[in-house]
C-alpha cells in the first residue's frame, strides 16, 4: 500500500524534499549489506510506498506540494528534478502568492475553506495513482501560519474525506526563543484541531535536532538544510521497509497502520517522539563499529531517562519498582525523571538483527499499569541497512517523551493569551478568545493524561 | 506578493528616487539572465513599450520595459520633474503621476483637506489602475515627511483612501519626523495632525528622524576619512551610497540620507522578493510585531553600514553585526531600544548567515534587553539567501520597543508650546474643514498614544507573577 504525504508551508515542503531524497538515496545505495534479493525486495517495497513509475524513468514521488506564497514550491520542484534520480508530479502543487501571515486563522478560516476543492482534488489524484492507499502523512510547522493553519484544516479535510484512511501528522515544533512571535498560538490551535482529526502527531523539535547537528554531527554553521536532514534521515529510519513479525517473508505493507497499531491503543494519548541512533558524521562512519547490546542499552536508557540524543543520558534514572508507589504529580513544575510510556516501537536495520535481544523493552515497569503488557511494546526489523549505517535502530514512542515541551508551549500561549496581546490579528479572520479558550482546554486535557500515566 | 510603494511630497520623492534607483541595482546584481522573474514583479510590471505603458503585463520571458508599480504625489513639480529627466524617466510613465505647481505652503491642511479634496478622483482612478496590474496586491507603502504639507497631509490622506478602497491591502508607512531644528516652524503641527492619521490607519509605521541619519553618514564619512591602513571600503556596500546604480548625476546633499531609507525599505522587502531557508513576508511582519492595533511604531536599524572590501568574514564579525543592531548609534531615530521595553522584535537577516549564526546570537544578546512579561521569547526572525549589494550579509532590525515614547513625548511638547498661543493657527482654520477639533482631537490621539507605553513602561522590572493555568478535573 502506498502513503500519500502531503507538503505544508515552507517547512513542509523544505523537509519533504529531504525527506524522498533521504529515502531515494538510501534505497539507491549500495550499502545495503544483504542480498541482491533481499535488496530488491526492499527496493520494491519502497518504491510501492513512496513513489509511482509511470513513464518517465525517474521515480516520481507521491506527494501534494500546498503552501500560500510561490518561492518554496517553486524551489523545492526545481531542486527535485535536477537531483536527476527522482522528482515530484509537477501538476501535484498548489500555492498562492500572499502567503498566511504567520496568522493560524488566515490559514484555517481563510485560506482552508477557500481552496479546499482545489487541493483535495489534487490528494484525490495521488490517491488514485496508487493500488491501495496505505494513509496520509502530512508533514507540517505549527509555528507559522500555512503549515499550522492550512495544516490543520487540511488534516480535518482528509478527515471527511476518508473517514476510514490512517492519518500521521509529522509536526514540527520551532525553536523555544522564537522564530516567530505568535508561535505558540499557532502551536496551541494547531495540536488542540490536530489531536480532533488525525490519528497520531508525529513530532520533531527543533532544538533537540539542532543540538543532535551541534554535538554529533559536528557541523559549525548549522543551516535549516542541515536540520531537515537530519529529520529526514530519522523519518527515513521508520518509514523505510521493515519485517514487523517475527518470521515474516514478506515487507509490511501496511506501514502506517502497522504503525498506529502498534502505538495508539488510546485516541487520548496520540503524541509520538522520535529517537535514532546511532547518528554522527558521514566521515566517521567508516572508522565506528557498533554493537546491537551496546546499542539497545543506549536506546533503553534515553527511553527511560528522556534523553533527547546519545550524549548526556542519565543513567542515574531507574523504573520504579513493581509494587511501589509512584508519585503522580498534577503540577508538572517537578520534573518528572522517570519516562513512563504507552507503547513503544523499535525499529532495528542492519546487521545481525534477528539475534537483537529486545526483552529489557518489555519490561512491565517501563509502561502504565493500566495497558496490557502484550500490547507496549513492537519490535520491527530488516536486515537491510539503511543510509550507509551498518546498525541503526529507531524508537518511536508513545509516552511522556513530549509532556515537558507541551506543557512549556502551553504555558507561554496561555501567559501572552493573559495579556490578550495579538488577539485583534486573530479576531480580523473569524478566531476569537472562545476558540482560544477551547483549545487551551483540551490540551490542558492531554497533558494533564500524560501527566498521570 | 505585489509591492507598491507610494512616494508623497518632496521628501518622499527624493527618497522614492533613491529607493527605485537602489532597487533596480540589487534585481540587476541578482538577475544576470535579464529574465522577468518572481523577484521582479514585486515592485515592476514588464510591459511591451510598444503599445504604450498602459499594455498588458508580461508575465514570463525576458525583460522588456520594467515599470515601478508606484504612483508619485508631489504638489510641486520640481522633484518629480527631475526624476522623470533623469535614468529613471522608463520606469514610470505618466499615468502614475499626480503633480500641481504651487506646493502645499507646509500646511498639513492643504495637503490634506484642500488637496484631498481636489484630487480625490484622480488618485482613486490611478490607485485602481495600479492594483488592476497586479495579480495579487499585498503590501502599500507610503514614503513621505511629516513636517512639511504634502508628505504630511496629502500622504495621510492617501492613506485613508487606501484604507477605503482596499481594506485587505496591508498599509505600512515609512515617515521621516522632523528633528528639534527643523527650520519649518509649523513642522510640529504638521507632524501631530499626520499621526492621528498613522495612529488610526496605518497597520506599520516605520519612523525615521534625520538627526540619525546625518549622524550614520557623519560616521561613514570619518571612518573612510580616518585613512585606516588596509581598510578600504567596498563603495556599493555603503549603505549611504548610490555606487553602481543608474544615477550618474552628481550625488545631491541628501542622497547619502536618503540612500539609507531606501535600504531600509530594500531589506524590508528582501524576504518577500527573493528566497532564503526561513521567508519572511511583510504580512508576518504586521502579525508578529502588532500586538495591540495602536502600538504599530517600528524602530529599526540596519548594519552593516558598510562592508570592508576582505572577504573573508570570521564569525566575530558576524556577531558584531548583531551587536550593533541594538546600539543607539544604528537606530534610525533618536531611541535606545536597550533600555527600554521590548514588546516584540525581527531579525531579518541576508546572506550567508545561517540559523545557528542567529540561534547564537539571540542567545548571547537576550540577557542585555528587556522584554514584556507576556513575550520574554518574542523573536521573529527570517533568512534571505540574497545578501544586498556588496555585502556578504546583513541584519534588519525591528523593534516594537517603548523608547519611541521620547520621540512622541517632544514632539508633543513642540506641538504645546505652539498651540498655547495659538501661534499660526489660522493659517490652518481658514482651510475648509479644518476646524479647533481637528487639532484636539490630534494632540489627545497622540496623548493616549504616550500614555499606553507609560503604562507598559511601568511594568518594567516589576516581578512577574504567571497566570494561573487552567485547572482539569482528572
Amino acid at each position: 500500500m502506498s502513503i500519500v504525504t502531503v507538503q505544508l508551508g515552507q517547512c513542509g515542503n523544505q523537509i519533504g524534499h529531504e525527506v524522498f531524497s533521504a529515502i531515494c538515496g538510501d534505497v539507491r545505495g549500495r550499502h545495503g549489506l544483504c542480498s541482491k534479493r533481499e535488496n530488491d525486495s526492499y527496493h520494491d517495497a519502497c518504491k510501492e510506498r513512496f513513489f509511482c513509475e509511470e513513464e518517465s524513468a525517474v521515480p516520481v514521488a507521491r506527494a501534494v506540494l500546498v503552501d500560500m506564497e510561490p518561492k518554496v514550491i517553486s524551489q523545492t520542484l526545481s531542486m527535485a528534478a535536477r537531483s536527476g534520480y527522482w522528482k515530484y508530479d509537477e501538476r501535484s502543487h498548489f500555492c498562492q502568492k500572499q502567503g498566511s501571515g504567520n496568522n493560524w486563522a488566515n490559514g484555517y478560516s481563510v485560506h482552508g475553506p477557500r481552496h479546499k476543492e482545489v487541493i483535495m482534488n489534487l490528494v484525490q489524484k495521488e490517491a488514485e495513482k496508487c493500488d491501495r492507499v496505505g494513509g496520509f502523512f502530512t508533514i507540517m510547522s505549527m509555528a507559522g501560519g500555512t503549515g499550522s493553519g492550512l495544516g490543520a484544516f487540511v488534516t480535518q479535510s482528509l478527515r471527511d474525506a476518508f473517514p476510514s484512511s490512517f492519518i500521521l501528522n509529522h509536526v514540527i515544533w520551532p525553536y523555544g526563543t522564537g522564530e516567530v512571535i505568535v508561535q505558540n498560538y499557532n502551536s496551541v490551535l494547531t495540536l488542540s484541531h490536530l489531536y480532533r482529526s488525525s490519528d497520531a502527531l508525529l513530532v520533531h523539535e527543533n532544538d533537540v535536532i539542532h543540538q543532535i547537528c551541534a554535538q554529533l554531527m559536528n557541523i559549525k554553521q548549522i543551516s535549516f538544510r542541515d536540520v531537515n536532514q537530519v529529520i529526514a534521515h530519522q523519518l527515513g529510519s521508520v518509514f523505510q521497509p521493515t519485517y514487523t513479525a517475527e518470521g515474516a517473508l514478506h515487507y509490511s505493507r501496511n506501514p502506517l497502520g502497522d504503525l498506529l497499531e502498534a502505538l495508539v491503543p488510546h485516541p487520548e494519548f496520540k503524541m509520538l517522539g522520535l529517537r535514532n541512533i546511532p547518528q554522527m558524521p558521514e566521515r566517521s562512519l567508516a572508522y565506528s563499529t557498533f554493537s546491537w547490546p551496546g546499542l539497545v542499552k543506549h536506546f533503553r536508557q534515553m527511553l527511560i531517562a528522556n534523553a533527547k540524543m546519545e550524549e548526556g543520558i542519565d543513567w542515574q534514572v531507574r523504573p520504579p519498582r513493581p509494587g511501589a508507589f509512584v508519585p503522580s504529580s498534577h503540577s508538572t513544575n517537578k520534573p518528572l525523571r522517570f519516562n513512563t510510556s504507552i507503547a513503544n516501537l523499535v525499529i532495528l536495520r542492519g546487521k545481525d538483527v534477528h539475534d537483537v535481544d529486545l526483552g529489557s523493552f518489555r519490561d512491565p515497569s517501563l509502561y502504565a499499569s493500566w495497558l496490557n503488557p502484550q500490547d507496549t511494546f513492537n519490535a520491527w526489523k530488516t536486515p537491510r541497512a539503511f543510509n550507509k549505517y551498518e546498525k541503526s535502530a529507531a524508537l518511536v514512542s508513545n509516552s511522556q517523551f513530549l509532556l515537558k515541551p507541551l506543557d512549556s508551549v502551553v504555558g507561554k500561549a496561555w501567559n501572552m493569551f493573559a495579556s490578550k496581546a495579538y488577539m485583534h490579528q486573530y479576531a480580523k479572520f473569524g478566531i476569537e478568545e472562545e476558540d482560544f479558550l477551547d483549545s487551551f482546554t483540551a490540551l490542558e486535557q492531554v497533558i494533564s493524561s500524560y501527566t498521570t500515566l | 506578493p505585489r509591492l507598491s510603494p507610494f512616494a508623497v511630497g518632496q521628501c518622499g520623492n527624493q527618497v522614492g528616487c533613491r529607493f527605485w534607483d537602489l532597487a533596480l541595482r540589487e534585481h540587476a546584481a541578482v538577475n544576470k539572465k535579464g529574465i522577468y522573474d518572481e523577484a521582479l514583479s514585486s515592485f515592476f510590471r514588464n510591459v511591451d513599450t510598444r503599445s504604450g505603458g498602459d499594455g498588458p503585463g508580461i508575465y514570463k520571458g525576458k525583460i522588456c520595459s520594467l515599470k515601478a508599480r508606484a504612483l508619485l504625489i508631489d504638489m510641486e513639480e520640481g522633484v518629480v520633474n527631475e526624476i522623470l529627466q533623469g535614468p529613471l524617466r522608463d520606469v514610470f510613465d505618466s499615468k502614475q503621476l499626480i503633480t500641481d505647481v504651487s506646493g502645499s505652503g507646509n500646511n498639513w491642511a492643504v495637503g490634506h483637506k484642500l488637496y484631498g479634496c481636489q484630487y480625490r478622483e484622480n488618485i482613486v482612478e490611478k490607485l485602481r489602475k495600479t492594483a488592476e496590474h497586479c495579480d495579487c496586491l499585498q503590501c502599500f507603502f507610503i514614503i513621505h515627511s511629516m513636517g512639511g504639507g504634502t508628505g504630511s497631509g496629502l500622504g495621510t490622506f492617501v492613506l485613508n483612501l487606501l484604507e477605503d478602497e482596499f481594506p485587505e491591502v496591508y498599509r505600512f508607512v515609512t515617515s521621516v519626523y522632523p528633528s528639534g531644528e527643523d527650520d519649518v516652524v509649523t513642522s510640529p503641527y504638521n507632524t501631530v495632525l499626520a499621526m492621528k492619521e498613522l495612529n488610526e490607519h496605518a497597520d506599520c509605521v516605520l519612523p525615521v528622524e534625520n538627526e540619525s541619519l546625518f549622524d550614520i553618514v557623519n560616521k561613514i564619512h570619518h571612518m573612510i576619512n580616518s585613512g585606516k591602513l588596509g581598510s578600504t571600503v567596498k563603495q556599493t556596500s555603503l549603505v549611504t551610497s548610490s555606487a553602481g546604480s543608474a544615477n550618474t548625476v552628481q550625488e545631491k546633499p541628501f542622497d547619502a540620507m536618503n540612500n539609507i531609507v531606501a535600504n531600509l525599505l530594500l531589506n524590508l522587502t528582501s524576504s518577500a522578493r527573493f528566497e532564503g531557508s526561513l521567508n519572511m513576508d511583510l504580512n508576518e511582519i504586521s502579525m508578529n510585531l502588532v500586538p495591540f492595533p495602536r502600538l504599530h511604531y517600528l524602530v529599526s536599524s540596519l548594519t552593516p553600514l558598510y562592508t570592508l572590501a576582505d572577504v573573508n568574514v570570521p564569525s566575530r564579525r558576524l556577531d558584531q553585526m548583531f551587536s550593533d543592531a541594538f546600539s543607539r548609534d544604528h537606530q534610525l531615530i533618536q531611541a535606545d531600544p536597550k533600555h527600554s521595553l521590548y514588546l516584540a522584535c525581527a531579525l531579518l537577516v541576508r546572506g550567508n548567515v545561517q540559523v545557528s549564526d542567529l540561534r547564537r546570537n539571540i542567545e548571547r544578546l537576550k540577557p542585555s534587553l528587556h522584554f514584556v512579561s507576556w513575550n520574554q521569547e518574542g523573536w521573529k526572525t527570517g533568512l534571505c539567501s540574497v545578501p544586498p549589494v556588496g555585502h556578504s550579509h546583513s541584519l534588519l532590525a525591528l523593534a516594537n520597543n517603548t523608547c519611541v515614547k521620547p520621540t512622541f513625548i517632544e514632539l508633543k511638547h513642540r506641538f504645546m508650546k505652539l498651540y498655547k498661543k495659538k501661534a499660526h493657527l489660522h493659517h490652518y482654520l481658514h482651510i475648509d474643514g479644518m476646524e479647533q477639533s481637528c487639532f484636539s482631537e490630534a494632540i489627545s490621539s497622540l496623548s493616549d498614544l504616550i500614555e499606553e507605553y507609560n503604562e507598559l513602561d511601568a511594568t518594567k522590572g516589576v516581578p512577574r507573577t504567571d497566570p494561573a493555568r487552567l485547572k482539569i478535573a482528572v
